[in-house]
């Protein structure tokens, strides 16, 4: 829990100084907006976490999100194929990615950052090549289906403000996510591997299918993040929806408290990395700050944080270190 | 006191009334102490006693709070470890200092590479000159050879060599048999006779007090960061060591009791493991019987272990637990037939250093204790409580981060998350390695307790007292395979010698559990 208070203040900081510089960052279009896309991006974040807490990495997520989000796009609007059939069908289709990478990595020892590497340029591939790189789209159609990404839900006795879908897909995924991690004995176990793979074997674990599983569990969030992403952008680029998406949810999973050695990491606290970052981006664009400025002022902010965190954490260590002698 | 530094021949290297604090802690009390050159001076205590502290500030680590250093008689400072080589003080860590993916050369000459402009590296003159060094501790690998490919034992060897190589004139030696065989701990002892001849000193801190019986030309004791008493040469005996690291009289070190045996928990049967193809492993173990696997390192020890563990899976043959075949192919295996095994290596297989101890202790009981894959608090608490409270681990709570204990409080919680299974065949890879005299004893009673309790032991060690002491049947071996096996009576340093050295043609071995 003190893990994350740091970020929680960095959060509310952020979102304090956006609203008195520009009261229409409170407004409900806006509020609504910022957390369509935190729920957007807490799904992937959360998935790319499981895989951080082993002590690897997932540079494949954008292209896994954009070979999902173009294969729905284009099986539903070109080949007129049924939502029942196509959804689950690339659910399946992304765990397949995931087993695939945890396979490499697990029975043939690669390095996780070599094969999700080569993941994000081969799923980018092939969807450009599926639609030969012409953007998809859903037009007007499928109206009903897009309600899970677009869509709203009133708050009883509460007029102007409605909450987005995507919160409760987010939601629920945290919920189950969380309990996984932190009462289950498959969550300790994936904690102590990412801690010391060795130990955690000699200890009787088995290691390598709970890294199978990290990995299946991080691009099948990214399969699901891409058919949410498609369903609420409409119109579906090949060759850029996704793209970079896997360093902000990295970025979301560490200012979260995932460490990249491993055998760190709360839920709660990756989605408030996502939202952290989705805030940023959105005081950005209200603030009237030049975008091209984007990436660098995300960038300081979130080394920023990392390095204050860094920093609190000796005192923390030092003054526990006095306290304990 | 006895033989206090005369005027004419100053000492080399003189303490006095030293004093470190940490933070609501005295490890050194004002600690005097001398030593003179050519001198080889045993340093011994418990674990907290103040040792380690004493030869960090000797070695520049840390810095004391009070008190003197003198060199030659004049008062020096050691802020930091290159002042330390300055003045000809090497220390070789317990804990092996190596960069294991550089090979032997780049190790030994780390930090102080003979380079010409825009450092360029002398890899030649390096080469030649490592290769000296080697030679020196009569270690015959090649200089090219990487650490990380070299046993632990060799390993340390190197760090000696490394030393050997600075021309230090007072060579500090942190526990340097911990991981040595017999074979190599023989080497060294000659080294140090043959360093010592040449005038080199040597500060010698050891539990073993074998060594420091056979080694020490003097010894020094610390209590609590006191001083505890000096004994010369002619006055250096096992009990007057122990009496004054504890302060108190230990009637019998190894309390060893003659147990009825029961059936045979183990059997191995034409074990082939991956590391030794060749050769193939038959014995048998009965619950209640303490057997030690003795023999010098790469004998294979640490091999059959692992393969009776399901680490390494057996290339052939078969394991059979209570007349069941139970082949291992994984831990996971192993552990549901009722095998543990506590490993050697403490830091990297036995524990999960940043974890707290409780979720060390309730690591491999999580699986047989959930409640439909979720974790069972209730069962883990009080697994953890009882683990803490029957291993007598000091802990301030089961919160603790685990790294933060002693060596010995760390081993004992690796024996308490193994025992936490209640196993029928406990393996122990070296127990007490690098462990005070006091948690040795604890867990030398612990062994017997267990197998008085019917579990079958199997416990390798490169500490020929503690094979001798402990062992119901000492199990042999060289190079891979078993070339002995010693039934208590026979059992002797000469005998386990000539088996572990392969002086002796395998012999059909006679055995109790025929």
């Amino acid at each position: 829990m003190k893990k994350i208070l740091g970020i929680l203040g960095l959060l509310i900081f952020v979102c304090v100084f956006t609203a008195i510089k520009s009261p229409s960052f409170l407004s409900a279009y806006n509020v609504e907006n910022t957390l369509r896309w935190t729920s957007l991006f807490g799904v992937i974040s959360i998935g790319v976490a499981f895989v951080i807490i082993t002590g690897g990495i997932d540079l494949s997520i954008g292209s896994v999100i954009g070979l999902s989000g173009t294969t729905l796009a284009y099986t539903l609007s070109v080949k007129g194929w049924s939502p029942y059939m196509v959804i689950p069908m690339i659910l399946i289709c992304s765990m397949c990615i995931g087993l695939f990478h945890g396979l490499l990595i697990t029975r043939l020892k690669l390095q996780p950052f070599v094969v999700t590497l080569c993941g994000l340029l081969l799923y980018r591939g092939i969807s450009r090549y599926i639609t030969n790189d012409q953007s998809q789209g859903f037009g007007s159609g499928f109206q009903g289906l897009r309600q899970l990404a677009v869509g709203k839900v009133a708050i009883p006795f509460v007029d102007g403000f409605m909450i987005p879908i995507p919160c409760f897909i987010v939601l629920g995924i945290a919920i189950v996510a969380g309990i996984f991690l932190n009462s289950t004995i498959y969550g300790r176990y994936l904690l102590a591997l990412g801690r010391n793979e060795m130990a955690a074997k000699y200890s009787g674990i088995q290691t390598e299918r709970m890294t199978l599983l990290a990995y299946i569990v991080c691009s099948t969030l990214a399969g699901l993040g891409g058919i949410l992403f498609a369903l609420d952008v409409n119109s579906v680029q090949p060759a850029g929806l996704g793209e970079f998406y896997e360093l902000y949810a990295i970025a979301a999973a560490v200012l979260g408290g995932c460490s990249l050695r491993g055998g760190e990491g709360s839920i709660l606290g990756v989605i408030i990395g996502a939202a952290v970052l989705r805030v940023l981006y959105n005081a950005i664009n209200i603030l009237r700050i030049p975008t091209h400025l984007e990436f660098a002022i995300i960038g300081s902010v979130i080394l920023a944080g990392v390095i204050v965190d860094e920093l609190v954490k000796r005192y923390a260590a030092k003054r526990r270190a006095i306290k304990n002698a | 006191m006895n033989g206090a530094p005369s005027k004419q021949n100053p000492p080399t290297l003189e303490v006095s009334n030293l004093v470190k604090k940490f933070p609501g802690a005295v490890a050194l009390g004002g600690v005097s102490m001398w030593h003179r050159e050519g001198e080889v001076l045993a340093v011994i205590g418990e674990n907290g006693a103040g040792k380690s502290t004493l030869m960090k500030i000797l070695a520049g680590v840390q810095e004391p709070d009070g008190g003197e250093l003198l060199m030659n008689g004049n008062v020096v400072r050691i802020p930091n470890p290159k002042s330390a080589t300055d003045l000809g003080i090497a220390l070789i860590h317990q804990e092996l200092n190596l960069a294991d993916n550089l090979d032997i050369a780049s190790n030994i000459f780390l930090g102080r590479e003979p380079h010409g402009k825009f450092g360029w590296i002398h890899q030649r003159e390096i080469r030649e000159r490592s290769a000296v060094a080697l030679d020196q501790v009569g270690l015959k690998e090649s200089v090219r050879t990487l650490v990380r490919d070299l046993s632990i034992g060799r390993q340390q060897m190197v760090e000696i060599a490394k030393a050997l190589s600075f021309d230090a004139r007072i060579i500090i030696m942190d526990e340097p048999t911990s991981s040595l065989s017999q074979y190599e701990t023989e080497n060294l002892f000659q080294l140090i006779h043959s360093l010592r001849d040449r005038g080199v000193g040597i500060i010698y801190i050891s539990h073993r007090l074998g060594e420091v019986k056979e080694l020490a030309d003097r010894v020094v004791a610390l209590r609590d960061g006191q001083n505890a008493g000096e004994l010369s040469r002619e006055e250096i005996n096992s009990d007057r060591m122990i009496q004054m690291m504890v302060g108190r009289e230990f009637s019998q070190f190894y309390q060893r009791e003659d147990r009825p045996l029961g059936d045979v928990a183990l059997e191995v049967k034409d074990l082939k493991t991956p590391s030794f193809p060749k050769h193939a492993l038959n014995f048998k173990i009965r619950s209640g019987e303490v057997v030690g696997l003795a023999g010098l390192v790469g004998a294979g020890r640490t091999e059959l272990l692992r393969c009776l563990f399901g680490i390494e899976p057996a290339v052939s043959g078969s394991i059979l637990v209570n007349g069941v075949e139970a082949t291992p192919k994984t831990p996971i295996e192993a552990i549901e037939s009722g095998i543990s095994l506590a490993p050697e290596d403490r830091k990297h297989h036995g524990l999960i250093l940043e974890m707290t101890v409780g979720e060390n202790l309730s690591l491999p009981s999580l699986k047989r204790d959930q409640n439909h894959g979720f974790l069972n608090r209730e069962k883990e608490r009080s697994l953890i409580d009882r683990m803490i409270h029957s291993m007598g681990v000091k802990t301030q709570s089961h919160k603790q981060i685990i790294q933060y204990l002693s060596g010995g409080n760390q081993q004992k919680v690796v024996l308490g998350k193994w025992l936490g299974m209640e196993p029928r065949i406990l393996l122990l890879d070296e127990p007490t390695r690098g462990i005070d005299v006091g948690a040795k004893q604890e867990i030398y009673r612990l062994m017997e307790i267990l197998a008085s309790e019917g579990v079958a032991i199997l416990y390798a060690s490169s500490e020929m007292e503690e094979i001798l002491g402990m062992a119901d049947r000492a199990l042999v071996m060289h190079e891979g395979q078993i070339t002995g096996e010693l039934l208590r009576e026979d059992m002797s340093e000469e005998a386990i010698m000539q088996l572990a050295t392969g002086q002796q043609e395998p012999a059909e071995a006679k055995s109790r559990t025929e």
